[in-house]
């Protein structure tokens, strides 16, 4: 394996691992503070027990998280350093922003998961509103840096050092805008069908109380609307891909011929050699007109785009497929348990069909959100800086990139491990719930 | 601003600094803790884990965070410095990295094995781990910044890194500077302790506080004896005029600290230990001034452009403004009231 290679599995692994954490850092408070906020409406102890459950798991999680984007924070200059030169310059103040949410949710964290008997119930319910937002700005602040990599803007640059900045013209690209609804949306959606399948599989173990409907219902109302608002920031920001960045867009889609009509492949495989997308089933004029608005329109294919510029397709095309396809069934479940909640709410529990489709529909969120972001990610290769910096011109000259990549990938399988473990006991303790 | 060309350089060049005191303090600190939660022993040894496990728990992950600070100023305001560090210090970063990921993770997962409320301070895998990454991080951190006093990292008029020998960060004199750092972190660990504890368990810590005050004088001593040898430029302008009369305040403070450690004079001893550190500190970065890397790395030379300086300085103020208040909630409701009754963790809470 070469020093490229390792470097970029790092930030798989590590990036990967992370955006669980931060996703439950980002998700789980606001689940927590809706029902904290509902057992100081109604005093019923229940929504207490919940919101302390979920308060325990937050507090486990949010550590992992912690931990491992500060290893993030310094991985990025350890294994880039070229790249992280540039980007500090330029939009590290967004990451000093980000620093300050945090800072506030690590703070309010403190507070909550230990102030249960010191602080008023106002108070705490307040310090976990804290965490809720800060988390959700810590996340949106940490977009503001990846939108730059992806639609650079606010700096000149001689090709050796930063010369020029503007630190607020980061604030004005619109694609950070996009990306941030986009994700934060996301987070939400993986954490609440989780939570949901989570509550789903107790149901069916035979455990029926008001808990377990309480959580089914908070998870999926915070789930449902976030998975029918996602394919509307989705085509926002597949719309502006489609603008600034063609040959991700292209890649995604599998399009390899500039053509007009083009069509909407739903899976398919696409072909670098034979430039073909195979196997697709596809509506005709369905891609120009989502990109566009018209289904006329001409979409520019991967043929204007120098070859060695290419992402790599198959992935990013895949990865796009499999986030879309589990954004539309997160919808279709969603619907399917308003309409049950709807019909027959005191018999929620006993629809084995609703609660067994939770089940397996658990994991679909947190699915589509590393999926969504390999095609970011992916798609924006071979740049690290869209245009400006190649990924294989950053990677640090430094000796041991390799074997420094098998120690991390041990030390996160580790805590992945260890993670389940304990999430494990802490769901079996008798005196929890 | 004319009559101060490097005014913005030089202003994130102390936000780095205060950065780095607040670390010292607050998450040196925590890694003494780890390191004494290793080393418990004698008759109270549970009740010396069970009050390191109470005064860290709801306070470690915001003390952490200061370390996240200097590590996003450097980037930002200094972003070459940061990445020539990056590169010669490759091995000995990651090292640190790994300690002090495995120093928080194994902190909570200790406390959520089992729901008893003694699952923090039963000896176990993670106790273990923890208490050994709290050693190792320290000394790992303190090589590194003897590296950078020792003049080892050197970039040549091509922009190439290096280290002048590829075990520059683990001379005598890095290893003396980590283990001055590890010792360090003992005492404040100890002192901070003193004031959260009573009867015997605070003479417990009392105890501590003397081993590792004598360790960190003894380590100290040895820094200094080496540096004349090994990081002379760095000797020399520590004892000059520029950082001589803050050196010697702060080892006034050390010795004033000493003093309230012996007579069991708590408060005192805390003030005095926190104020020796802060002022070490400074004394060290006016020593470094105007160099990020001795010799070829200053902070003017590596500034970003004025803009985002100016940009990182002026929301300092904004963001003091939502965060200290905030810490000093956290610090009431979790320091100023006295712990006599046992402290859940949230693991055991219910």
């Amino acid at each position: 394996m070469d020093a490229l290679t390792a470097a970029r599995l790092q930030m798989t692994v590590s990036l990967g691992f992370h955006m669980v954490y931060a996703a439950i850092g980002i998700g789980l408070p606001l689940l927590m503070v809706l029902v904290e906020g509902m057992y100081l409406r109604t005093g019923q102890p229940h929504y207490k027990t919940l919101a302390k459950t979920w308060a325990k798991t937050t507090g486990l999680l949010f550590a992992v998280g912690a931990v491992s984007g500060t290893a993030l924070s310094l991985e990025l200059g350890l294994l880039w350093p070229k790249y992280m030169e540039l980007l500090g310059a330029v939009v590290g103040h967004i990451f000093g922003l980000e620093g300050y949410a945090f800072f506030l949710e690590a703070i309010f964290i403190g507070l909550y998961l230990y102030g249960w008997d010191r602080l008023g119930p106002r108070a705490h319910w307040w310090c976990g509103v804290v965490i809720a937002v800060s988390g959700m700005l810590s996340g949106v602040f940490v977009l503001g840096v990846n939108a730059w990599m992806q639609q650079p803007v606010g700096f000149e640059w001689d090709g050796d050092r930063v010369t020029v900045t503007d630190p607020i013209a980061i604030f004005k690209q619109p694609l950070w805008f996009y990306m941030a609804w986009h994700s934060t949306l996301a987070c939400y959606l993986s954490v609440a069908f989780a939570v949901a399948g989570w509550y789903a599989w107790r149901a069916l173990r035979g455990q029926h109380d008001a808990r377990i409907s309480t959580a089914l219902a908070v998870a999926l109302l915070v789930g449902g609307i976030s998975a029918f608002l996602q394919p509307l920031s989705g085509d926002l920001l597949a719309k502006y891909v489609f603008k600034t960045q063609p040959a991700k867009f292209a890649a995604m889609e599998g399009q390899f011929v500039t053509q007009t009509y083009a069509p909407l492949r739903i899976g398919g495989i696409p072909d670098e050699e034979t430039q073909t997308t195979d196997w697709a089933i596809e509506i005709p004029g369905g891609l120009s007109f989502l990109a566009t608005g018209d289904p006329s329109a001409e979409v520019p294919g991967l043929d204007q785009v120098p070859r060695e510029d290419w992402p790599n397709v198959e992935l990013t095309h895949l990865a796009f497929q499999v986030m879309v396809g589990a954004g539309t069934l997160l919808m279709i479940v969603s619907a399917w348990f308003w309409w049950c909640y709807w019909r027959h709410r005191e018999r929620l529990l006993e629809n084995r069909w609703l609660l067994w489709t939770l089940v397996v529909a658990a994991p679909l969120g947190f699915i589509g959100l590393e999926a969504g972001w390999f095609v970011t990610e992916v798609g924006r290769q071979p740049w690290i800086i869209q245009h400006v910096m190649r990924t294989r011109d950053a990677v640090t000259p430094a000796d041991g990139v390799v074997g420094v990549f098998y120690g991390f990938a041990l030390l996160y399988l580790v805590l992945g491990v260890t993670v389940i473990v304990l999430l494990r006991r802490l769901a079996n303790r008798p005196s929890a719930e | 601003m004319s009559g101060w060309p490097n005014l913005w350089s030089d202003l994130s060049a102390a936000t780095a600094l205060v950065g780095m005191i607040a670390y010292a303090l607050f998450g040196g600190a925590d890694f003494g803790g780890g390191v004494w939660d290793l080393f418990a022993f004698g008759e109270r040894k549970a009740a010396q884990r069970q009050a390191i496990q109470r005064a860290m728990g709801p306070v470690w992950e915001a003390n952490h965070v200061w370390l996240i600070l200097v590590i996003v100023v450097l980037f930002t305001c200094f972003p070459r410095g940061y990445s020539v560090l990056g590169v010669a210090l490759f091995l000995p970063f990651h090292l640190a990295l790994i300690g002090i990921m495995l120093r928080g993770a194994s902190f909570v997962f200790r406390a959520y094995q089992s729901p008893q409320k003694e699952a923090a301070t039963t000896p176990s895998v993670w106790g273990v781990v923890f208490g050994v990454a709290s050693l190792i991080s320290p000394i790992l951190l303190g090589a590194a910044f003897g590296a950078v006093t020792e003049g080892a990292i050197r970039v040549d008029s091509e922009g190439q890194i290096g280290l002048i020998e590829p075990d520059a960060w683990r001379t005598p004199y890095c290893i003396a500077n980590g283990l001055l750092a590890l010792c360090t972190c003992g005492y404040l660990a100890a002192v901070y302790l003193t004031n959260e504890t009573h009867g015997p368990l605070r003479e417990d810590f009392r105890r501590r506080a003397i081993v590792a005050g004598t360790g960190t004088a003894i380590c100290a001593a040895v820094v200094m004896g080496l540096a004349r040898s090994e990081a002379t430029w760095f000797y020399e302008r520590l004892w000059s005029l520029r950082s001589l009369p803050v050196v010697v305040c702060g080892l006034g403070c050390f010795v004033g600290s000493a003093w309230a450690v012996f007579s069991r004079h708590y408060v005192w001893s805390r003030l005095f230990a926190a104020a020796e550190i802060a002022l070490l500190i400074v004394g060290w970065g006016l020593a470094q001034y105007p160099f990020l890397i001795y010799p070829d790395i200053t902070f003017a030379g590596v500034a970003a452009p004025e803009p985002t300086l100016r940009f990182l300085v002026l929301s300092l103020p904004v963001g003091a403004a939502l965060v200290l208040p905030s810490l000093w909630l956290l610090m009431r409701v979790f320091k100023n009231t006295p712990l006599t009754e046992p402290v859940e963790t949230p693991a055991a809470a219910q």
